[in-house]
């Protein structure tokens, strides 16, 4: 009944983004669209970047105060900066960082405490929360019967899945992942991207990473930063098989990075 | 070959250099203790009546470090608080924080001055425990804010970040992730500011007194045990005289351990329940 939409809708818009930290310029004329239901990562050398980029989407940035940006960043069509509050926001755009930082408590308290921090008390409300986001992010059957035990007592990727669990705890629609497998070991890494796998089926991703076959692997669209800028964005099957762009194929296949 | 002999002769010199404060402590405690623990009995701790006993200024120590505790931690806290999360590095803020350096470098005895004229005469609390412990807490504030700053600096950068990536606001953040991971710094805090008031004697002595008599409320004069000894010490005559003093250090030493000891378990059951 319905026509097959070929393009998906855009969860996120970015136009003419320009960031600078005092008068070093960090992002320089970025625009790129992130597809809804899509996974996208962002590549390119250490200090290009993208991990200063993707702190855009959810206002991260705001903490250090060199920083000034200038262009729009549109989350549903709304100015994702026009309120001067960036709390609303952090709720609709969670974020999971390169070293997994569960807080130090238990691994109950870990994922109920961005719906507390909404209101969110009743016991119950909040168990379901819990199993439901543990389930989810693939941590349920390992953590199920230590979930009074500190977080800190679970291994490395263990807490990343923790860390995913707690953002997915507040209903996201985009997840922000900034080299979320880096500090892990190649097995807890698999584990990872299989979660990312499932989870695109409901959340927005967008995923830095330095791993070429990690972006190969999981991601619909890749966009190749260099030295503040987005030189090459596309499918990422298309940009790994025929780039564009000569410093891409540089990258891409090894040649510097 | 002759590196190895340098490492040696490097290694004796740190034993001995531990071995001279951990004797010193040893030493220092037995002399005391030996000295004193024959004089030590029931009815000189917790008899209010024994002529002897030391049992109105075990009280009026323990509610000057309680009053001047109420007092300080909280304002300490908090202005630790603004000055590691919230202040920037403005002039007022410098200006606060030479102020905060200052308080540190005066002289104790000038707090007692300042005490005596002030909260004693002008405020008209004369000499009574809530003077004291007003003039003391000033004197802790800056052990206080500076301890309790180092360990909020402590905390991961990435605690803070996972909270308002969660959505939380800047107080939540601070009130749910880093006062608990704090605590066990904020806990030293208080056992530095205990110590300092439990070992004063000049400022105490202007501003809380030497009356021998319990109190039965902060408004009131009396003698804690460091004046006491001071007290003690001065007028000894006799052998006795001297065990009294003795068994009041006692008291003095094992009051100090004890509130020592307490708080690192504390602070350690709260590490351990952590990493659990």
């Amino acid at each position: 009944m319905s026509t097959k939409e070929t393009r998906k809708k855009d969860k996120m818009s970015v136009r003419d983004l320009n960031l600078s930290y005092g008068d070093f310029p960090a992002l320089k004329n970025i625009s790129i669209d992130i597809g809804e239901r899509e996974v996208l990562s962002l590549i390119g050398p250490s200090g290009c970047g993208k991990s200063t980029f993707i702190r855009v989407l959810n206002r991260m940035n705001d903490l250090i105060e060199e920083c000034r940006i200038t262009g729009t960043v549109l989350l549903d069509d709304e100015d994702i900066y026009a309120d001067s509050d960036a709390t609303t926001l952090r709720t609709r755009v969670g974020m999971v960082f390169q070293k997994p930082n569960p807080f130090p408590m238990s691994i109950w308290e870990n994922i109920a405490y961005g719906p507390k921090m909404q209101g969110i008390h009743d016991r119950k409300t909040l168990n379901e929360i819990v199993e439901t986001s543990l389930v989810k992010a693939a941590l349920w059957d390992e953590a199920k019967d230590r979930l009074k035990k500190s977080a800190l007592s679970l291994s490395g990727g263990q807490q990343q899945r923790l860390c995913i669990a707690r953002a997915i705890a507040m209903k996201p629609e985009v997840i922000l992942m900034d080299e979320p497998t880096s500090a892990l070991d190649p097995i807890a890494t698999k584990k990872i991207e299989e979660l990312v796998e499932t989870l695109k089926s409901d959340y927005t991703i967008v995923i830095v990473t330095h791993s070429m076959n990690q972006a190969a692997r999981i991601s619909d669209k890749t966009a190749f930063f260099l030295l503040g800028e987005i030189l090459e964005q596309g499918e990422t099957s298309r940009l790994f098989t025929s780039p564009e762009r000569q410093e891409t194929n540089d990258y891409i296949t090894g040649r510097f990075g | 070959m002759k590196q190895k002999t340098k490492d040696g002769i490097l290694y004796g010199i740190m034993i001995l250099a531990t071995g001279i404060i951990l004797a010193t402590l040893l030493w220092i405690l037995f002399y005391i203790v030996s000295n004193g623990i024959g004089s030590i009995n029931f009815a000189f701790i917790f008899s209010p009546g024994n002529e002897k006993g030391i049992f109105a200024m075990i009280v009026t120590t323990a509610w000057l470090v309680a009053v001047s505790l109420a007092i300080a931690l909280p304002v300490g806290i908090i202005t630790a608080l603004f000055l590691n999360e919230y202040s920037k590095n403005t002039r007022p803020v410098r200006f606060l924080r030479l102020a905060i350096e200052t308080l540190a470098g005066i002289p104790s005895i000038l707090y007692g001055l300042f005490g005596l004229l002030f909260f004693s005469r002008i405020m008209g609390l004369g000499q009574s425990i809530l003077s004291g412990a007003l003039t003391l807490s000033i004197m802790i504030l800056p052990v206080i804010i500076r301890t309790t700053e180092e360990s909020l600096k402590a905390i991961p950068v990435s605690f803070r970040e996972g909270s308002l990536a969660l959505g939380a606001t800047k107080w939540q953040t601070i009130y749910h992730v880093i006062i608990p991971a704090s605590l066990p710094g904020i806990l030293t805090a208080s056992i530095l500011a205990v110590g300092r008031v439990v070992g004063e004697a000049a400022p105490v002595l202007l501003t809380v007194g030497i009356a021998k008599n319990l109190p039965s409320s902060i408004f009131q004069s009396g003698r804690t045990l460091t004046i006491h000894l001071y007290y003690l010490t001065k007028e000894a005559i006799h052998q006795d005289d001297f065990q009294i003093a003795f068994a009041t250090a006692t008291i003095l030493v094992i009051f100090v351990i004890l509130v020592n000891a307490s708080t690192r378990f504390i602070a350690s059951r709260f590490t351990a329940k952590l990493e659990q």
